[in-house]
């Protein structure tokens, strides 16, 4: 009876995540193998898109810039989300201020992706307020070539777009941290930085995790923003897809897609051995 | 925390001035720019200002469809708003008791806000052309946009439920309350705010979709794609005047969601 109604309520979540999550990965999966000729594909066998994709001395090197990007990023949003958080929970003291801050860090989240990027154009450009600066100080001679449509542009956007994954997760561990275990370690004589790093850093590794686990899969699977950023220079394993998909070339896309999955899931389970996401709603 | 600001406080604060004006800067320097002359280009300085690229977009356009994109976002994001919240408070609902493969679902669930957007677009893609279906915003596109915006409705209805207390529904239950009564009356009031929440995520998140409505949208593109084609086509600052559009169009929304929380939440607290 309890297993029906449990069903019976969660039948559309499912029915939906079926259709359009499990179904289309088992069709990736399925098209991997199959064969490609230049305008269509055809079911087959094969195991030559893997035998390609995996001898190929391009995917090594695509994979070690993809996660050469990840890692940056996510060291540069831990470090920059942790700060934020820490500042709302722990030095903002009235709720509703620590709301209106949040709300504040929170908004960007909701609004244009592709837009927020566009709007580095002109910082950065060749003639954008970056290099005007600079030059005006007189600390470079000539603009600089690499703020935009660069590596550079690329982890700025990243940054930019994905630090909030960041704080929301650890602010939540924060709010929720007892906070009598802070005076008790300033009783028993802690500084404020044996605190931060003996009490509140261990008690909100769950929000770190979490926040990890989302801003190592949306950089590992992006394409759009390795793609703009970069003004098309950069390689990243999401953009050798979307290429492949561009070129009509399913079974290949499908391959590289697959491969994808499997290196986030590993990276995810790694990840997931410091903590019980299930316990932290 | 003692009673006086420490060193720390500003230094902090001050980190956190900088993270929002790099939040907004950049938002902010389009804005301006969309003001541009005429002659203006995509760089400071402005030259001369004018309302001509906003009236740009108001005129025939060389390339694509903006305001027919704007309007399929609307109702699409209206359909898959309408659709989150719906499945979402059943999902919560289910889950609140743990039944025989509740665990599953979840990881189904999970599953789905990690995936990289490309498979979901790529094997959306790919499921339509094996079964000879068109793809379409209406249709694939609809689907994809709820494996991102599902995750996050049910993640807000299950912190909702696992604060929830249910000694209001006993109460209910004993004064004779149908199950669905109870639902209707007493449930639905309380969690009526987080309802909104999901309601925001829902339409905002898929309005502004791109990644998974990429390839599943067909030939008539939402407005993100829309958007998308522009910067490779357009290189005047109309991109920046529809950017600031969308956004002003955005923080709207943002601002109505967040209200009726906020009106809700007092009149709540008013019936006390």
């Amino acid at each position: 009876m309890k297993t029906l109604k449990g069903w019976l309520l969660a039948s559309p979540l499912v029915v939906i995540l079926f259709c359009f999550l499990l179904l289309p990965v088992i069709a990736i999966f399925v098209v991997s193998f199959w064969g490609a000729t230049e305008y269509s594909y055809y079911p087959a066998f094969l195991f030559d898109n893997y035998a390609y994709l995996l001898t190929s001395s391009v995917t090594l090197s695509v994979y070690l810039k993809t996660l050469m990007f990840t890692v940056i990023t996510w060291a540069l949003c831990l470090l920059i989300g942790f700060t934020v958080a820490y500042f709302l929970a722990f030095h903002v003291r009235t709720l509703p201020m620590q709301i209106a801050l949040f709300l504040v860090c929170t908004v960007p989240f909701w609004t244009s992706n592709i837009i927020r990027m566009i709007s580095w154009i002109p910082f950065l450009g060749r003639n954008g307020i970056a290099n005007n600066t600079l030059l005006d100080m007189g600390v470079i001679e000539e603009p600089l070539e690499w703020l935009l449509f660069s590596e550079f542009a690329v982890v700025l956007a990243f940054v930019h777009l994905f630090t909030l994954f960041m704080i929301v997760p650890i602010f939540n561990s924060m709010m929720r941290l007892d906070r009598s275990l802070i005076e008790a370690a300033r009783d028993a004589g802690a500084s404020g930085w044996q605190i931060l790093v003996n009490v509140i850093v261990p008690l909100t590794k769950p929000g770190i995790m979490i926040g990890s686990i989302f801003v190592v899969t949306l950089v590992m699977g992006d394409f759009i923003t390795v793609r703009f950023m970069s003004g098309g220079q950069s390689a990243s394993v999401g953009r050798i897809i979307s290429n492949e998909i561009g070129l009509l070339q399913y079974p290949a896309a499908s391959a590289s897609a697959v491969v994808l999955l499997l290196t986030v899931l590993l990276m995810i389970s790694i990840m997931l051995r410091f903590v019980d996401i299930r316990k932290e709603l | 925390m003692d009673g006086r600001r420490g060193l720390g406080f500003y230094v902090l604060a001050a980190f956190f001035a900088l993270f929002v004006l790099f939040l907004y800067g950049p938002t902010i320097t389009i804005a301006i720019l969309s003001f541009q002359g005429p002659q203006g280009g995509l760089t400071f300085p402005m030259n001369g200002s004018s309302l001509h690229w906003f009236r740009n977009l108001f005129e025939q356009q060389a390339v694509g469809d903006i305001w027919g994109s704007f309007r399929r976002s609307v109702a699409l994001g209206l359909m898959v708003m309408v659709t989150t919240v719906v499945v979402s408070v059943m999902g919560g609902l289910a889950f609140r008791t743990r039944f025989k493969g509740s665990t599953l679902v979840f990881y189904l669930v999970i599953g789905s806000l990690i995936i990289p957007s490309i498979l979901i677009s790529l094997g959306v893609g790919i499921l339509f052309n094996q079964a000879d279906l068109d793809v379409h915003w209406s249709t694939s596109g609809f689907g994809s946009q709820l494996t991102w915006t599902l995750p996050f409705g049910l993640l807000i209805m299950f912190a909702v439920f696992n604060r929830f207390n249910s000694a209001y529904e006993e109460a209910a239950r004993d004064l004779g309350a149908s199950p669905w009564q109870t639902i209707r009356h007493v449930v639905l009031p309380i969690i009526g705010p987080s309802l909104i929440g999901v309601a925001l995520f829902g339409f905002t998140l898929s309005y502004d979709e791109f990644a998974r409505t990429l390839l599943t949208a067909g030939s008539y593109n939402t407005l993100p794609l829309e958007i998308y084609g522009m910067t490779t086509s357009v290189t005047t600052p109309v991109l920046y005047a529809l950017g600031t559009l969308t956004t002003v169009f955005s923080f709207f929304i943002i601002g109505v969601f967040l209200l009726s929380v906020w009106w809700l939440e007092r009149s709540k607290r008013r019936k006390k």
